[in-house]
């Protein structure tokens, strides 16, 4: 079991990176506490695989250092580095029986033969393996076949961390929550670091108690999925998680509102203060769950018109707009859908300030 | 036009893929099949397109009789679950090589390639190739080809499936504006409930390779008609209870007991099946008449907007949405509150027998 500590990683493809955009990896320092479940989460190209691929040792980084448990791990390829890893597509010894794939890394190693079985009947008992240990794995379904996978790495009991990259791409659908709550109950079970990625929300948000949500070679917010959801410190991480994703008004401050063209929004006071101090362009943003629609004028309400109404079966949305800008409400099912002209509260604790991108905090 | 599929049936080998399908779609119409996977949707596509055809039934285009007529010969157009495109062909020439085909005069095929290309967000693009461009963007290249051609039959076969959810949500917004302008008839596939709701219009509810409902698609979605219906357009899935209604009583599971109210009121005494979806399932109470029902959590599925929490219910698996984050631990005991008013209830054969009222929803906003 470790901790994992990326120091100052910086990485490229290219052999002479000039600009900016030369690198996969801009800056990653960053810690993974030992026995810690933990998601990166970020859309395809965003550099999430890169630091997968340098945490288990397939890529050295251009610049940086990578240590397990203090120890500079930085130039040890992935079977030095006690990890395990489980892949998109499973692999496994399709001729060999259940057992054998599970009993693979022990015999490897020298156990016993008395070891590998006691070892191996204990994790397939866990990962609901057992009635298939005498079958053949190639003619296993694809969530039994990832659970093989998993299990090469649980059977070993010197495994620094489990690796997984989108793990559930080729499970079905209705077998993902089951994998989702195996997974859960294992990690509180061993106790060991998993380090899982993913494009997938709903697989990091379910998954970790940290997700480090990453976007063009960066790690924009780190935080439990709470903290992402409510408050997200990066306009992209405010896009990307949610649906719809929060909506962003161009501003102006002035005292302790924020200014939408005619329309004034007030803030709570410590945010209106801040704002007045930042530089860059300014926005203001609000998730669509949190803003209010109303038929009548109330205090602090703006005036907005509505364009359209979705009915989602479970929730609608409305969009509106305000001032010449769109913004989007997500209303629970039960309740009426406004019309025409409507006024529009945002509640303060929901209502954040973005200078650059970037959370004013 | 309009395209009529008359009782169409499809045979493979000894297997029967479709029974008796009987379908009818006009002109400017957005018609949305939906069904899991397997269900029979893209055979249904496919026999429409003139790829397939049908063991017997017959296929009418504006009435006539187009059944054994080769796709070639008619005017539709196609987008699959794969992004298909001329892999070593610019993302131009994708886009242009229907209008090619039709021999359509250079200078219009250029307007009409760049208006399309707009539309969906791919006009710098236009140079490169395929490979070059991500999932997304193929599709889109995909669907640009499939709308430039004005076919009078569009149809598109989940082709989001495959990309993830942000550009899921993107091009669904996206798409229904186009299809509304579109003088085609729009048929889309999916096996999502929501996507379904997104794109509006009618819908066909399709399981094992039958029609089970046709209407308007929100209200197939707040009236299914069966307990398989209901099911095909939920998700998470709808919670069912076995019950029964005695002396003005119903009772639920093992020990739920609830007042015959609402819009129950007038149903007899008997086993019944009672659906309730997730969404009108909470961890706290909303009315003093809400029903307690006692459960354990088995796992929170959490993606951003809500919380899927799933939970034990004697032998029952349960689903609770809640917006936003919640924490709830594996394993807790919880008790989860339903308001009455929310089940839809079904006869012993699985048919609809009540719904709840949308008059509360339905009406203006105070």
């Amino acid at each position: 079991m470790a901790r994992i500590e990326l120091n100052e990683v910086v990485h490229s493809y290219l052999p002479k990176p000039k600009s900016e955009s030369d690198y996969a990896l801009k800056r990653i320092h960053n810690v993974w506490d030992d026995g810690g479940a933990c998601a990166l989460l970020g859309p395809s190209g965003c550099g999430k695989t890169t630091l997968l691929n340098i945490v288990s040792g397939l890529l050295t980084p251009s610049r940086g250092r990578v240590l397990y448990d203090g120890k500079d791990v930085t130039e040890l390829p992935p079977e030095k580095r006690n990890i395990a890893q489980v892949f998109q597509f499973p692999v496994l010894y399709d001729t060999m029986s259940v057992f054998n794939n599970l009993a693979f890394p022990l015999r490897n190693r020298g156990l016993s033969e008395i070891k590998v079985k006691e070892r191996v009947l204990e994790v397939a008992e866990i990962l609901d393996l057992t009635p298939f240990l005498n079958k053949r794995a190639e003619g296993l379904a694809a969530d039994a076949k990832q659970k093989i996978s998993l299990g090469r790495g649980l059977v070993r009991s010197d495994v620094a961390a489990i690796l997984f990259d989108e793990p559930l791409t080729v499970i079905d659908p209705q077998m993902k929550w089951y994998l989702r709550q195996k997974l859960k109950d294992i990690h509180e079970e061993f106790k060991l670091t998993f380090i899982y990625v993913t494009h997938d929300q709903v697989e990091a948000l379910t998954f970790a108690d940290q997700v480090a949500v990453m976007f063009e070679g960066e790690i924009v917010q780190i935080g439990s999925p709470q903290d992402l959801f409510e408050n997200p410190e990066h306009r992209f991480v405010g896009y990307f998680i949610g649906s719809p994703g929060m909506n962003f008004l161009e501003c102006t401050i002035e005292g302790n509102e924020a200014r939408v063209d005619g329309a004034g929004i007030v803030l709570d006071e410590e945010t209106a203060a801040k704002g007045r101090k930042a530089s860059g362009k300014l926005e203001l943003g609000i998730r669509p769950m949190y803003l209010e629609v109303h038929a009548r004028s109330g205090d602090g309400m703006v005036k907005a018109r509505v364009k359209g109404v979705e009915d989602l079966g479970s929730y609608r949305i409305v969009a509106l707009m305000l001032e010449g800008q769109t913004l989007k409400a997500r209303l629970p099912e039960d309740k009426p859908v406004p019309e025409g002209e409507v006024w529009l509260a945002f509640p303060p604790q929901w209502t954040k300030l973005f200078a650059d991108g970037r959370l004013i905090s | 036009m309009s395209l009529v599929l008359e009782n169409i049936t499809k045979k493979v080998g000894r297997e029967t893929h479709l029974y008796n399908i009987n379908l009818e779609f006009e002109t400017g119409s957005r018609n949305v099949l939906l069904g899991h996977t397997l269900a029979g949707k893209t055979s249904l596509l496919r026999l429409m397109a003139g790829l397939d055809r049908p063991t017997s039934g017959r296929v009418l285009v504006s009435g006539e009789d187009v059944t054994g007529k080769s796709v070639r010969k008619r005017s539709v157009a196609m987008v699959y679950q794969q992004f298909i495109n001329y892999p070593s062909l610019t993302v131009y020439k994708n886009i242009a090589s229907p209008l090619k085909i039709a021999r359509v005069k250079k200078g219009e095929i250029d307007r009409r390639v760049r208006r399309t290309a707009e539309m969906l967000h791919i006009e710098e693009m236009l140079d490169r190739l395929p490979a070059e461009l991500s999932g997304g963007q193929q599709q889109r290249v995909a669907i640009a080809r499939a709308l430039i051609g004005d076919a009078e039959l569009l149809l598109l076969d989940e082709p989001l499936v495959n990309l993830d959810y942000k550009l899921r949500e993107e091009l669904r917004v996206e798409l229904h504006d186009i299809f509304e302008e579109r003088k085609a008839i729009v048929v889309y596939t999916t096996t999502e409930p929501t996507e379904a709701l997104m794109l509006g219009g009618n819908i066909a509810v399709i399981d094992e390779g039958r029609v089970l409902q046709t209407g308007l698609t929100p209200e197939v979605y707040h009236n299914p008609a069966t307990t398989k219906v209901a099911e095909v357009c939920s998700d998470p899935p709808i919670n069912f209870l076995k019950g029964t209604i005695k002396g003005g009583a119903v009772r639920m599971g093992w020990n739920i007991e609830m007042p015959l109210e609402h819009h129950m009121k007038s149903l007899m005494d008997g086993d019944y099946m009672f659906g309730v979806r997730s969404n009108h399932l909470s961890l706290s109470r909303n009315d003093k008449e809400d029903v307690e029902i006692p459960a354990k959590v088995e796992l929170a599925e959490i993606n951003g907007s809500e919380t899927f929490i799933h939970a034990d219910y004697d032998g029952l698996r349960l689903v609770v949405q809640e917006n936003g984050v919640r924490l709830v631990r594996i394993g807790a005991e919880i008790t989860i509150y339903v308001s009455p008013s929310s089940f839809f209830v079904y006869d012993e054969a699985g048919a609809l027998v009540a719904s709840p009222s949308r008059e509360a929803v339905e009406g203006k906003l105070t």
